[in-house]
This record gives structure tokens, C-alpha cells and sequence, in this order.
């Protein structure tokens, strides 16, 4: 079967059961949705779930899998609550246009912030237990006993006093036709059976043999290749190019101008659509940015620190009196400046759309975060009603922030398509295309300066960051009063998203907001990482200055704030902290909050001959509930290679109004050989769901650093290290 | 024309002598688990065995295949994803967006051909692919779990 058919299968699927299905009741009570589709393969019993003849469960999940283990945690949810056999559990994504065709039944298709499952865990389990009752009902009311005195297990609905039983699949038609249960109540999770397990991934097979296919690797009928080239400088356009020069070249098809930044050559295959590319002359218009720096953004962000007028995050006290008195007799003021730089998302794949357009339609194939947002986009492009476009969504290479708000490369796919009706065109850019043209994670500085008492204690604290914001950029209605809140992850005082773990007497946090003309995006973390090296190197700093050992200095302060120090506490004793450090090496400290969840890590490192080696480091993460300890295992693992990426090597920088590295051999990132131990400890403390994907990012770093501090006695501020010596 | 001879099938390819391998098995070809990720031989994602040999076929012109030469892809590497590292990796559930593990995977076969125990200090050396959700540490364990299964 190729793809398009199964596509288009899955599309009949869902747009059979919605047209036949009956009222929604809406995006709060999703499972309320009454599908009494009886599609004769697969009858749906509500939104999330459809059991076929023959067992198979599907359960439908709209947050997209980009690797982060989403898809089986959200499907473990479901599977628990349905009392399903797990063996027999398939998932499929509904299109985005079916979930505005049903009233947003499914809810948000959003996937970032770590939200995939702790924003939806309540309605997809409303949705696996309304099923469930639905299946029961069905069994007894074929049986003619009260619902009462079956139960569900493993796919099997047992009547208690007969001992008679049915599978699901045998009574699934009957369900689905029942009205829905009004409410529905759900497990404790102490008696889960699926969730909360370390469950193999779902998707883990076709990925060993090359089955699984991704943007990249569609094909459809008839589909012709697109390669694009938008102005490299920000801001800047497309002025002229000479089309006449490379319309004769092997498999070209049609050079084309896109919207007014760039311009794509069409082709039979992709390497004809590249070639025909490079050797396209073009002129730009490289508008008011051309002459732009890093320097000059460094100087801009610089003159923020010390900036009277600032954005307030956090106030307690009065940090700026108290520091005006200056250091307290036996006591110090201490002061450090620290800045981190652009980072790009690099997904492994790069990114893609494939687009159909008509007069009457248009229709995206996109590895996509958001489904909806790739939707609006495409309808925006196509220049039609967004009934008139859907949205498949394909498997993703990597998402990491670039695919979800951001759907540049759906806007290119379609105004090419656009103008080539009727014939599909995938469009894939170049690494090179990819690295000049991201949603970088901002660059910000902060300096930060504290009094310590005679006895070492911290009494006043004031953080200043001067720095981009992304909200101002790409979601300013997200803004409160001109204030970006995102800025302040992890530094708030009581936000359950994250607060600050420190109670500190008298203490001002605040912002500078300073905008270069570069295009901002959400990174894996967001600004807790850069939050995360300011404050946890700070403290480390104060600890050194006040001759406190760090996790003593940082406990002091932590007295109100237990979860914090529970994880903080759990990695400093997994790696050993009171046990001798081995000769010539370092360790250090970080914790931090962010995305819902407390985290901590703490490392152990050596520099010799210049060279950093980062023998180990412990993570502890505290996420409330724990949905799949082996897959929160996996993204500790993996989100320190992120955060250790950007730590070590990672930097954009800015020369003549565009970015400088334009592949992985300037934007080089952690590989095999720079890879530590990471040993992970899950704490899940229960009572609310925190996030998984993100949140740990942010303390490698600095408890990198803090260790090398250790280690060397010298202390780093300014990222990546690759640019200092190190000794 | 040339004609490669691809998982043990003979292709006739009709593309330009300078055609990266790697776009003439994914368009030519059709056989798209070989991934593209850089271009420039950097990433690893392309890699494919030639003789045995693992290569980035993202910039192995095409010209530069002889005839005869045995291309063998990650849908090659074994009929049923039965190959030791294949099931290493299903052992330990290694991929996360999967993008990098084709490569990966025909890296670690590679490896295990010349150097069927490698230390970690070897596998450190020559799995040099980048994997960008972080996968090394279970790579790592998965090729001497594969190792230990080839000897076994």
C-alpha cells in the first residue's frame, strides 16, 4: 500500500464517522461526542476510540510523535482507562480540518512546552473510560443483566455472576451506538496497570528498517520536487532572479517566485529542483538589516543591563536598596555577567511540506507540531476557506520547537504549489536553508548581584536579563501589559509552571527587553535554560564567595521550596556528593523548575590538556506523575544532549545581517564521544502532571559548569565553551 | 547507464554521473530509509554499505560506483529486521524521532563487521552520526548488546 492510499484511508475513516456521527458536545467533555458512525470496518465508540471486529484497538491521538514518546505515554492513558488488551493497540492521527469539522472534539493539536501529555491526560482518559462503559453496557445489555455486574479486563468484558464473557471487538458496533455516559469516573493512579509502566514504544519497528516514513520520504502520484532559496539576510527579499538561465537543465518543470522572499525551482526529482537551485542567478534585496552583527546585537543587549526602565518578573523587599548600602560589615557584594548566545533547532530532518493545490482544494502533507497551525497556514496560502484544505499530518524528524508555531515552510509549500494546480510538490530544504532560516532560541545576557551577610547568607538578590523576546515576535497576544512572561521561566514566584526555588529577603528579577531583527523561536526549553546557567552558576558563585559547599549554600535557601530541594538532594546523592571527589576532578549543582516539573542534576568532570570530559552526571526529575518511567528516562538522556550540545559547541552567529553557520560542520553539536553517563532518577511525587520533553535541558549546563568551576577553579559565563580555552 | 546492484537487485540508473548516491537510491530507486540530513557527509543519516563498508552516500557521486560493487541499504540489511543490531535496537527501544537511526544502524553493522567487539572507546571513535534527540548512550549499549549476541 503506499502512502497516499493509506492517507486517504485514514481520511475516509475519519470523515465517514464524522459525517455520520452525531452531536459534540464540545472541546470540555471531547468523548461526549456521540459518533454513532457504524463504518462497517471500524466503528467508532467515541473520538479517541475504535475497536475493529477482530480486537484491534485504535486509539486516536492528536498531538504529534516527533520522538518524545507522546504517542505511546497518551496511548498508555487511554488503554489504561479502557481496560484494553495493550498487545492489541494501534493509533492513528485525525486530520486537523475533521477536528474543526467536529467542533474541536479532539481538542488542541498543539505539541510544545512539554504540554503533549500533561495538558490533555484528563480528557483523553475521560475518553478511554467513556468507551469502556459504553463497551459494558453493550455486553449487558446483549446478556440482558445490569451493566453493574461486568466488568472490563484486557479487552474482555466479564459478567461476574454467569462468568460469561465477550471481547470488546464483538460488542463494539453495539457501543458505539449508545448514547455516551454523562460522566465518568477515573482511576486512582495507584492502580494503574498500563500507565505509569516503562512500556516499550509503540513506533519503535518501522524505524530499525526504514518503513517509517517521514516528510521527506513521501511520495504521491504524479508528485513533482521543489528546493527554495530565501534571502539569507533578515528582512531582506527577493529582488530579481533569471529563470531563462536553468529552464533547460535536467527534470526542471518551473522556476517560481515565492511570496516576495524567495524563490523555488520545480523539478522531477529533488536533486534535479537543488542543482537547478545553486546554479539560478539571484539577486536580493537585502533591505535594513544587511550591515548587522553579533557585536552589534552584544553591545544592544548589553546597554539593557543596566537599563533603568525594566520589566518586573519577581519582587520581594527592596533588592535595590539594599544593594545601594553596598557590602555589610564582614559580608560581600557580588556581581557576575553572563550571555548565551543564538541557537538553531537543526532538526535531523530538515524541513518540508508537500502540497496539492486546486481552485476548489488544497491539501499539505507537513511533519508538523501543530496540525491546526499548519491548517490556518495552508488555508492563508492557498487563498481558500479553511474547509476547502486539510492537513495530514507525517511522522517528524525532530521538532524540538521549529515545527510547531512556525509554519514558514508550509506558507513556501503551498504558494509553490499554488502555482502548479493539480499536481502535488514536496518541498524540502537544503541544511543549508534550514540553519539560515530558523526560529532561533534567543540570545540574552543577565547580571546578577547579590549582599551576603557577615554569616554568608544571602540577603538581597538582583537578576537583571536584557534580552530578545519571543512572544514580542511570534505570539504577541501572549504578552501581559508590553511584559514577556515567558522570560521569566523557572523565576516567578508562585506560577505552577515554574517557580523560583529560593526565598530570598529581598529580591528583584526583571527584564530588559531588547529586540534584535532576528526571527526568535521556542527551543527545547525556552528561556528556562538560559534562566537556569544565570541563577544556578550565580549561586554556585555566592556559595564560592561566602566559602559555603554549594548544596549547603543553595538548602539555606530552600527551606520553603521542598520539592526543589528533593530533586536537587536526590541527584546531588546519586552522584555522591559527600564522597571524595576522585583527583582532578569537579562537581557541580543545578536545579531548577520549569514546565511543570522540579529538576535537578549534578555532575562530575576533568579538564586535562584543554579538554573537557564529562564523566557523569545524575539527573532527578520530579513530573508528579510518572505516565512511562522508560520513555521519561529516554528524554533525560536526550535533552542533556541538547542542552550539553548548545554548552559546549552550539552558537549562531551574525555577520552581515544573516547567520555565519550554515551546516554541521560551523554548528557543530555533541556527538558519541563527548556523550556522559547520564543515570536518571524519577521522583514522582503525584498530585500533578508536570512535563517530560523540556524541563531537564536546562540544568546540564550548569551543573556542566559549576563542575568545571570545580575543577579548575575558573568560571565560564559567556557560551559556548568551544570559544575559550579551557584549563 | 549504470547499473548498480542495490540489496542484491540490479537498478539501471539513468542520472547524471555527479548525482549524490543517496538521491539516486531515495528518487531513482525508491527506497527512501536512507535519509538526507546535511549534504556534506557530516551527519551520518546517508550512510549505506558499500562492500561492507559504511559510506555517506550524500557525497558518493555516482560515477564513483562501480559496477559490481554490492550497495546494501537499511531496508537490505536483513529481510525481516532480523540482523543482530536490528534487534539490539528493538531490545533497548533506541530511536526516538527515528530520523538519524537508519544511519545509525548501517554505522553499527559497519562497525561490528570489521571490529566485532568494539570498546567503547572504538565505538566512540567510528560512530561519529549525530543524533539530535539524543540516542548515543543506548546506541552505545545496543552495539555490545549486538556484539555480544554476533559472538554468541
Amino acid at each position: 500500500m503506499t502512502i497516499a492510499q493509506s492517507v486517504s484511508r485514514r481520511n475516509f475513516l475519519a470523515g465517514s464517522a464524522a459525517a455520520l456521527g452525531g452531536l459534540s458536545l464540545g472541546f470540555h467533555i471531547p468523548f461526549g461526542a456521540t459518533a454513532t458512525a457504524q463504518e462497517a470496518a471500524s466503528p467508532e465508540i467515541n473520538a479517541w476510540v475504535v475497536v475493529k471486529p477482530d480486537d484491534t484497538v485504535v486509539i486516536r491521538i492528536v498531538r504529534s510523535e516527533m520522538g518524545q514518546g507522546t504517542l505511546t505515554g497518551l496511548a498508555q492513558l487511554v488503554a489504561e482507562e479502557l481496560e484494553c488488551d495493550w498487545s492489541k493497540v494501534t493509533t492513528e492521527y485525525p486530520p486537523p480540518g475533521r477536528n474543526l469539522a467536529r467542533n474541536r472534539v479532539w481538542g488542541s493539536y498543539s505539541t510544545g512546552g512539554s504540554r503533549g501529555i500533561r495538558d490533555s491526560h484528563d480528557y483523553v482518559r475521560k475518553g478511554g473510560a467513556a468507551a469502556r462503559q459504553m463497551l459494558i453496557a453493550a455486553a449487558a445489555q446483549q446478556w440482558n443483566v445490569p451493566a453493574g455486574e461486568c466488568t472490563a479486563a484486557s479487552s474482555v468484558i466479564t459478567h461476574g455472576p454467569s462468568g460469561r464473557t465477550v471481547t470488546f471487538g464483538k460488542v463494539a458496533d453495539a457501543a458505539g451506538r449508545l448514547t455516551p455516559p454523562a460522566e465518568v469516573t477515573l482511576k486512582d493512579p495507584k492502580d494503574w496497570k498500563i500507565a505509569g509502566k516503562p512500556l516499550p514504544r509503540l513506533d519503535t519497528v518501522d524505524k530499525l528498517t526504514g518503513k517509517q516514513v517521514y516528510g521527506a520520504d513521501l511520495k504521491l502520484p504524479g508528485m513533482l520536487n521543489a528546493a527554495v532559496k530565501a534571502c539569507p539576510v533578515f528582512g531582506g527579499k527577493l529582488a530579481s532572479f533569471d529563470a531563462a538561465a536553468v529552464e533547460k537543465m535536467p527534470g526542471v518543470k518551473k522556476v517560481v517566485k515565492v511570496d516576495d522572499t524567495a524563490v523555488a525551482v520545480i523539478a522531477d526529482t529533488w536533486w534535479h529542483a537543488k542543482t537547478a537551485l545553486d546554479a539560478l542567478p539571484v539577486t536580493w534585496d537585502e533591505g535594513p538589516n544587511k550591515d548587522l552583527s553579533s557585536a552589534a546585537i552584544a553591545d544592544m543587549l548589553r546597554e539593557g543591563l543596566d537599563a533603568r526602565e525594566a520589566f518586573v518578573g519577581q519582587s520581594r523587599g527592596d533588592a535595590r536598596v539594599e544593594l545601594a548600602k553596598g557590602a555589610p560589615t564582614g559580608g560581600k557584594i557580588v556581581t557576575a555577567t553572563y550571555a548565551y548566545p543564538y541557537q538553531n533547532h537543526a532538526t535531523m530532518e530538515p524541513m518540508n511540506a508537500t502540497a496539492l493545490w486546486t481552485p476548489e482544494k488544497c491539501e499539505v502533507w507537513v511533519p508538523t507540531q501543530n496540525g491546526e497551525s499548519s491548517l490556518a497556514v495552508a488555508a492563508e496560502a492557498a487563498g481558500l476557506p479553511v474547509a476547502k484544505c486539510e492537513v495530514y499530518k507525517i511522522h517528524l524528524g525532530g521538532g524540538f520547537g521549529r515545527r510547531g508555531n512556525f509554519q514558514d515552510y508550509v506558507r513556501q509549500a503551498v504558494s509553490i504549489a499554488r502555482q502548479i494546480p493539480g499536481t502535488p510538490v514536496k518541498l524540502l530544504w537544503t541544511r543549508e536553508e534550514d540553519m539560515l532560516h530558523g526560529a532561533y532560541h534567543p540570545t540574552t545576557q543577565a547580571k546578577l548581584t547579590g549582599t551576603l551577610d557577615a554569616q554568608g547568607n544571602l540577603t538581597a538578590l538582583h537578576m537583571r536579563i536584557s534580552g530578545q523576546s519571543i512572544l514580542a515576535a511570534v505570539r504577541p497576544e501572549g504578552m501581559q501589559g508590553g511584559m514577556d512572561p515567558v522570560v521569566f521561566q523557572g523565576l516567578t514566584e508562585k506560577a505552577p509552571e515554574g517557580h523560583l526555588g529560593y526565598t530570598v529577603p529581598n529580591l528583584l528579577i526583571d527584564h530588559a527587553m531588547r529586540n534584535p531583527p532576528i526571527p526568535p523561536g521556542f527551543w527545547r526549553g525556552v528561556n528556562l535554560n538560559q534562566n537556569a546557567i544565570y541563577v544556578e552558576s550565580f549561586m554556585d558563585e555566592l556559595a564560592a564567595a561566602a566559602g559555603v559547599d554549594p548544596l549547603e549554600f543553595r538548602r539555606k535557601l530552600m527551606a520553603n521550596h521542598p520539592k526543589h530541594l528533593a530533586v536537587l538532594e536526590a541527584a546531588a546523592k546519586g552522584l555522591g556528593w559527600e564522597t571524595p571527589v576522585p583527583q582532578g576532578r569537579g562537581r557541580g549543582l543545578a536545579q531548577i523548575m520549569g514546565f511543570g516539573s522540579y529538576v535537578a542534576a549534578a555532575a562530575e568532570v576533568s579538564v586535562t590538556d584543554g579538554r573537557l570530559k564529562i564523566h557523569r552526571i545524575v539527573a532527578a526529575t520530579d513530573p508528579g506523575h510518572a505516565v512511562n518511567p522508560a520513555q521519561i528516562e529516554r528524554q533525560v538522556e536526550g535533552s542533556f544532549v541538547y542542552g550539553l550540545s548548545a554548552c559546549l559547541h552550539g552558537e549562531c552567529t551574525v555577520k552581515g545581517g544573516r547567520m555565519e553557520q550554515e551546516n554541521f560542520d560551523t554548528y557543530e553539536v555533541l556527538r558519541m564521544d563527548e556523550m556522559p553517563a547520564v543515570e536518571t532518577v524519577i521522583i514522582p511525587s503525584g498530585g500533578f502532571w508536570g512535563g517530560v520533553g523540556e524541563p531537564t535541558i536546562a540544568v546540564a549546563a550548569p551543573a556542566v559548569l559549576n563542575a568545571i568551576f570545580a575543577a579548575t577553579g575558573k568560571r565560564y559565563r559567556t557560551l559556548p565553551l568551544k570559544n575559550h580555552e579551557l584549563s | 547507464m549504470t547499473r548498480l546492484t542495490i540489496n542484491g537487485q540490479t537498478h539501471d540508473i539513468d542520472a547524471d554521473p555527479d548525482t549524490p548516491l543517496l538521491w539516486v537510491i531515495r528518487e531513482q530507486v525508491g527506497l527512501t530509509g536512507t535519509k538526507f540530513g546535511c549534504g556534506i557527509a557530516q551527519c551520518g543519516a546517508c550512510t549505506v554499505h558499500i562492500d561492507g563498508v559504511p559510506t555517506r552516500s550524500c557525497v558518493t557521486p555516482l560515477a564513483s560506483v562501480e559496477e559490481g560493487q554490492k550497495i546494501v541499504t537499511i531496508e537490505g540489511l536483513s529481510p525481516d529486521g532480523s540482523h543482530p543490531v536490528q534487534k539490539a535496537w528493538l531490545a533497548l527501544d533506541v530511536p526516538q524521532c527515528g530520523y538519524c537511526q537508519s544511519g545509525m544502524i548501517m554505522a553499527a553493522a559497519g562497525l561490528l563487521e570489521a571490529n566485532p567487539k568494539p570498546t567503547d572507546e572504538d565505538i566512540s571513535a567510528e560512530i561519529t552520526n549525530i543524533c539530535r534527540c539524543g540516542t548515543y548512550n543506548r546506541v552505545r549499549a545496543a552495539i555490545h548488546m549486538a556484539a555480544a549476541d554476533k559472538a554468541g
